[in-house]
This record gives C-alpha cells, structure tokens and sequence, in this order.
C-alpha cells in the first residue's frame, strides 16, 4: 500500500496573494462597513448613527432610480454583446492571412483606456464637431446626448458595445478553435443543418467561455463609471446617473461617507448575489449539457 | 499601530469576529472531515459546505435588507433570528 504524502508548501505560495488582498481589498471593506454606521463631520471624528443610512437609502427615490437604471444598462449590454459576439465569432476566419488581421482588428478597442473611450465618443456624438453627431443632424435626426436622455442612452450602448463586444468575440472565438475537426466531418456525414452544427456542436463547446464572457461583461456593465462620467456626467438631469456615478456624487462630492458607505454595501451585495445566481445556474448548465453528452 | 483611521465600534468589530469565528469553525470542521461534504440538497445542484456558509452569509444580509425595507419600526433582532433559522435550514436542506 502506497502513503498518501500531502505537501503543505502550497499554503506558503498562496500567503502572498492572501497578504495583498487582505490589504487592497478586506480591510478597505471593513471600513466602508465601519463608516456605514457612523456619521463624520471630518478630523476623523465619528458618530454613531446605526442603521439609519441603510434606511434612508432603502427608502430612497433616488437609489431606486440609480439601481434600476443600472439593472437596464447592463440588461441591455448583455443582450447585444453576447449574441453579436457569438456572430462576429462564428464569422470570423479559422486560417489563412485573415485570422491575425480579425484579431487585432477585435483586440484594438479593448486596449484604449476607458477615459479615452468616452472622450472619443464625446466628441463624436456631438453635433457641432462630432462625425456621428454631425452626420446624423445632417440627415434630419433630432440627435443631441446632452440634452435628449434617449440620445444620451443610445450614445452610451453603442459606446459600449464598440468597446466591449470584441472581449465577446474573442472568448467566443477561442471556443470555437478549441472544437476538433472531426465533430464538423461527422456533423457534415450526417447532413446537420447550419443551425444544428451551431446548437449541438458549437454552443455547447462555447459554454464555458460564454459563462466567463456574461459575468465578466455583466460585472464590468454594472459598475461602469468613467465612460458614462465622461460622456454624459450622469445626465442630462439623471437620465444616466447609474449607481457609480450617484455613489461618487455622494462620497467624494457631498463628502457624505456614511450613506456612501451604506450605499457601497448594498451595491457591493447585489454585485455579489447576481454573479453568484449567474455562476451557478451557467456551471450547472454546463454540466448537465457535459454530462448528458456523454 | 493606530487603526482609528478604520473608526472602529463595538457592534462592527464583534461582527467581523464572529466571521472569523464562523471562517475558523469551518477550517477545523474541513479539517476533522475533509472534501467539504459536496451534496445535492433542494436545489438541485451540488454545494459543499463553504458554499452553504457563503449563501447563508449573503441571504442573511439580504434578510436584514429587506427587514429595514418592510418593518423599520421592529427591532433588527428579529432578523438577526430569522437570519440564524435560516442558516440552519440552508446547512440542513440545501
């Protein structure tokens, strides 16, 4: 009989990255959690209040607003990324000259900082200088984002379907290479359809991807900041004041660190539950689908 | 080390301990017994006990939530039971 032998270095590995995350990340937490209860008036001189901010902000209009407003957002990305990702994937080159050039093609908006990326599109959606703004005035569209919330809303999409769809279609893409030619030879002997080689074949292999690219995309939509602060600054009015931008609007320009910290809580909370529901219910998915394929 | 800039109080540090409590408790039980006891419970996917703390944790806060939200009248204590009834029908069933 063989003795098992367990080797414990492993831990020492992980230390580091235990130290690094307790200092960026856990300890961070557990002052916003401190500061939740708390009112300041600054000099770091606190008051304790209770729950009082979790009240305040339960019952508050203006959270509603910003929640449900951010909810739709990244509702709305979802639905258009990942099918026009899978499409872009599934027409992109498998070989020849065309590969590189489609992935560096993908690759060159993800690398644009964010901050670019809404600069960029603030000055091509505005009507004066803007090419998009512009030519859409030109063609009789009442189009103006700082002063129409549907324009401002459709500027924001668009802006985020350009930036983010290619991280889609890259995931997607590297799914669909990872499929052995033999499945596509067998599904052609066959006689499958299009659509059949799509739902049996590559969907399936695409799922694990797929699940990485939803939360990933869904994570990033939620709590999306610099574009929207940069385009429109949460308006015009509050038409796009999502959760991050009334968040900063409440910490850093009220300076009201309690119901901020109250605020971050609850969004930190429902971050945590969505990406939860979405990595449960996508990896048991998959597992069902691999477990009846075998 | 001064930690004033963290504003510690009472009620949140005994909080954050009885999570670490909690965390420690589940490192001597993985310890005593382990594979974390993956199940298949009434949800119908499979859970290991880390999981089961972790949704206990998140539905307790969502508990208190939703106890400010409908009853900010009643004491918070009443959560906090519903929230321990809970966490024992989540380590039980699911």
């Amino acid at each position: 009989m063989i003795a098992k032998q367990t080797n414990q270095k492993a831990w020492f590995m992980v230390l580091p990255v235990f130290l690094v995350v307790a200092f960026s990340a856990v300890i961070p937490l557990m002052t916003v959690v401190n500061y939740s209860v708390q009112d300041t008036f600054g000099n770091n001189v606190f008051t304790w209040v209770g729950m009082d901010w979790f009240k305040d902000l339960i019952h508050s209009e203006r959270f509603h607003a910003a929640f449900l407003k951010q909810l739709m957002f990244s509702g709305i990305i979802l639905l258009i990324e990942v099918p026009l990702g899978i499409m872009i994937a599934l027409a992109m080159p498998k070989k020849g000259w065309g590969v590189p050039v489609c992935l560096i093609s993908m690759a060159l908006p993800l690398l644009i900082p964010w901050n670019v990326v809404g600069t960029i599109w603030q000055i091509f959606g505005r009507v004066d200088i803007g090419l998009l703004g512009h030519s859409l005035a030109s063609l009789g569209f009442d189009y103006n984002y700082t002063q129409d919330p549907i324009a401002a809303w459709i500027t924001l999409i668009i802006m985020d379907v350009w930036h983010w769809t290619s991280l889609v279609v890259l995931l997607c893409y590297a799914g669909l290479c990872s499929i052995p030619e033999a499945y596509y030879q067998a599904a052609k002997i066959d006689g499958a359809s299009r659509w059949s080689v799509f739902r049996y074949i590559q969907l399936p292999k695409m799922q694990r991807v797929l699940l990485i690219a939803i939360l990933l995309r869904f994570m990033d939509s939620f709590m999306i900041y610099t574009e929207p602060f940069v385009i429109t600054g949460g308006g015009p009015g509050n038409s796009t004041t999502f959760m991050s931008i009334d968040l900063v609007k409440l910490a850093i320009g009220q300076f009201d660190l309690g119901p901020a910290a109250a605020m971050s809580l609850v969004y930190f909370l429902v971050i945590l539950l969505l990406c939860w529901v979405f990595y449960t219910v996508m990896s048991n998915i998959g597992e069902e689908s691999s477990n009846g394929g075998k | 080390m001064n930690f004033n800039w963290m504003a510690w109080t009472a009620p949140t540090a005994s909080f954050f301990g009885i999570i670490f409590c909690l965390l420690v408790i589940m490192t001597i039980w993985e310890l005593k017994c382990p594979g974390g006891g993956p199940r298949i419970g009434i949800l119908r996917f499979e859970t290991t006990r880390g999981d089961r703390l972790f949704v206990s944790l998140l539905g307790s806060a969502f508990i208190h939530i939703f106890w400010l939200a409908l009853f900010p009248g009643l004491s918070l204590y009443w959560a906090l039971v519903f929230s321990c009834i809970y966490a024992l029908a989540v380590f039980r069933w699911v």
